[in-house]
């Protein structure tokens, strides 16, 4: 990752796009997350992460209306959106690329893609969107017509982000797409993820690859057993002493 | 050789009917992993629909083609109301249950039926009414051939074409292809996935309601338990097809049926019933994801 790439603003500007206030949520007896209250404001890039089990997914899938919320609440926009289907959170322009990437392995490359623009607001953009998504991962544009099941991992990560983009998201909501990749593919996967944020895209990103996640983010959440531990500007969290220790091997 | 192709017809035309309801099976399975038990008296049920329809406008006084394709219509939409309703009230209040619950309900609500079907319609068989008449056999050469047989399985032909139509190149079927191999992701993308999975119960009730009243057609003889025996055969078809495989169904039902009527027809008449067990059985044993079931692998 080159320095050009750090962002500059670590200062939150931006109107508040999506806020967890005290959230927690069960899967049966078992609390997940215990109260987790943040912030991400809208042009940021904000990256939750953490240790295995600590709740990043949780989060992510209590945004997407996977999850019910128990306790707390989230607000979108102002509009409280936890407990709504997950169906319905996406035509609100939340699009999600999924733990395991999600992609639909009996459908062709484009077809999945089509399927990413199920609920976007105006369908007359979708050869322009489509073009798109090939301009940023010309290897799709090369698979179109075959079977997802054939990409490779880092073939079905970028599929999964491009599906997400279909939906024209305001906010991308990614689920650990470095996972399983090798690194020039993290690297460049990172890349347009900043590239992303640059088109004016809101992006909450979980990611255990914690160095390289708060390299490229604005603000950083740090999760430890369901809780929130620490948060603020990427950079501050990747000069303290704390979080290097824990979450950045030093 | 004369014999062959006159047992080859009758193989097609029982075979095109188990399709129409292994098509149900296969495709709330590929959904739901579901068995739909209560698939079978679905098909009964549209049995009993063609025929009061075709009471009700006295089809048979004028028995013609458009009267069966009247009363097909009409037991497709009153079949597609009975499985919107039974996966609305049984089964979608037990979506997040274990499995097992969902069969046994599954079951409960096929007994549902066949036991109204016996308050309702009485336990008695009924005579399905001459709807469409085609005067004589066909003949080509010596071979005869009914022609109501050679009607039905044109009807479910064309019944199965639409429905590959609708599965692979509707939005809806690319829905329900999303929806089947991941409920989360479909919803993710948009996909109300209750509404897709009640579609699907809808379009397999349909097929099945078009399988009851072209039964009742050739062998016209209809009762409340006439569902048990093609529902429990259909359901051999859709697994020797592999359970969820759409293809699968169809070649399965098939298979079954020529398989039925060779046995019958060279071997042993009194087995008929026996096959499809036995067949079950051996898929079971020796390659249960069936002929064209594949097991799912998942790149990490």
């Amino acid at each position: 990752m080159s320095s050009t790439n750090t962002p500059v603003n670590t200062l939150a500007t931006g109107e508040v796009l999506l806020s967890f206030k005290d959230v927690g949520v069960h899967y049966g007896a078992i609390e997940a997350i215990k109260g987790v209250t943040f912030d991400v404001r809208k042009g940021e890039i904000v990256t939750l992460i953490g240790a295995n089990g600590a709740g990043k997914t949780t989060t992510l899938r209590a945004v997407s209306g996977l999850v019910k919320v128990s306790k707390g609440s989230v607000t979108y926009k102002g509009e409280t959106i936890s407990n709504l289907d997950a169906h319905l959170i996406v035509r609100k322009r939340i699009c999600q690329a999924p733990e395991g990437r999600g992609i639909f392995l009996n459908l062709s490359v484009e077809e999945n893609l089509d399927l990413g623009a199920w609920a976007a607001p105006d369908k007359s953009t979708l050869k322009a969107d489509l073009e798109h998504s090939f301009e940023l991962f010309p290897r799709l544009k090369e698979r179109r017509k075959q079977n997802a099941g054939t990409l490779s991992g880092g073939e079905q990560q970028m599929l999964a982000i491009a599906r997400a983009l279909m939906g024209h998201p305001e906010l991308l909501l990614l689920d650990e797409p470095s996972l399983g990749l090798a690194p020039q593919i993290i690297e460049r996967i990172f890349e347009i993820i900043q590239k992303i944020n640059q088109e004016g895209k809101t992006v909450l990103l979980v990611e255990q690859n914690a160095l390289q996640a708060l390299q490229i983010a604005h603000q950083g959440v740090v999760l430890e057993t369901g809780k929130v531990v620490t948060q603020g500007p990427a950079r501050q969290l990747l000069a303290s002493d704390e979080v290097r220790k824990a979450y950045l091997g030093e | 050789m004369l014999e062959f192709i006159q047992h080859l017809v009758n193989g097609l035309s029982v075979g095109s009917i188990y399709a129409l309801i292994a098509l149900g099976y296969t495709m709330v399975f590929g959904i739901l992993q579901l068995i739909n038990f209560a698939h079978g008296d679905v098909y009964m049920l549209g049995a009993f629909i063609g025929m009061y329809c075709a009471r009700y406008f006295r089809l048979a006084d004028n028995p013609s083609l458009g009267a069966l394709l009247i009363a097909i219509l009409f037991a497709m939409v009153g079949c597609a109301a009975v499985g919107y309703l039974i996966e609305r009230l049984a089964y979608r209040p037990l979506r997040k249950s274990p499995r097992i619950n969902v069969l046994i309900t599954a079951v409960g609500v096929s007994l549902f039926l066949e036991f109204s079907g016996q308050l309702l319609f009485g336990s008695d068989p009924k005579f399905f009414p001459q709807i469409y008449r085609p005067s004589g056999d066909w003949s080509i050469g010596e071979l005869r051939i009914n022609p109501l047989q050679v009607i039905a399985f044109g009807i479910s032909i064309t019944l199965m074409t639409i429905l590959q139509y609708i599965i692979f190149k509707t939005r809806l079927g690319r829905a329900m292809r999303a929806v089947s191999f991941n409920h989360d992701y479909a919803s993710l993308m948009g996909i109300p996935t209750n509404q897709v999975i009640s579609c699907t119960f809808m379009l397999g009730s349909a097929l099945a309601g078009a399988a009851g009243v072209l039964v009742g057609l050739t062998y016209p003889k209809i009762e409340p338990l006439m569902g048990v025996m093609p529902g429990l055969k259909a359901f051999v078809a859709a697994v020797l097809g592999g359970i969820g495989n759409v293809t699968g169904a169809v070649v399965g039902a098939i298979t079954l049926g020529l398989a039925e009527e060779m046995l019958v027809g060279y071997w042993a008449p009194t087995y008929r019933d026996a096959l499809a067990f036995a067949i079950l059985i051996l898929i079971l044993l020796f390659k249960p994801t069936g002929l064209f079931g594949s097991k799912r692998t998942e790149k990490v």
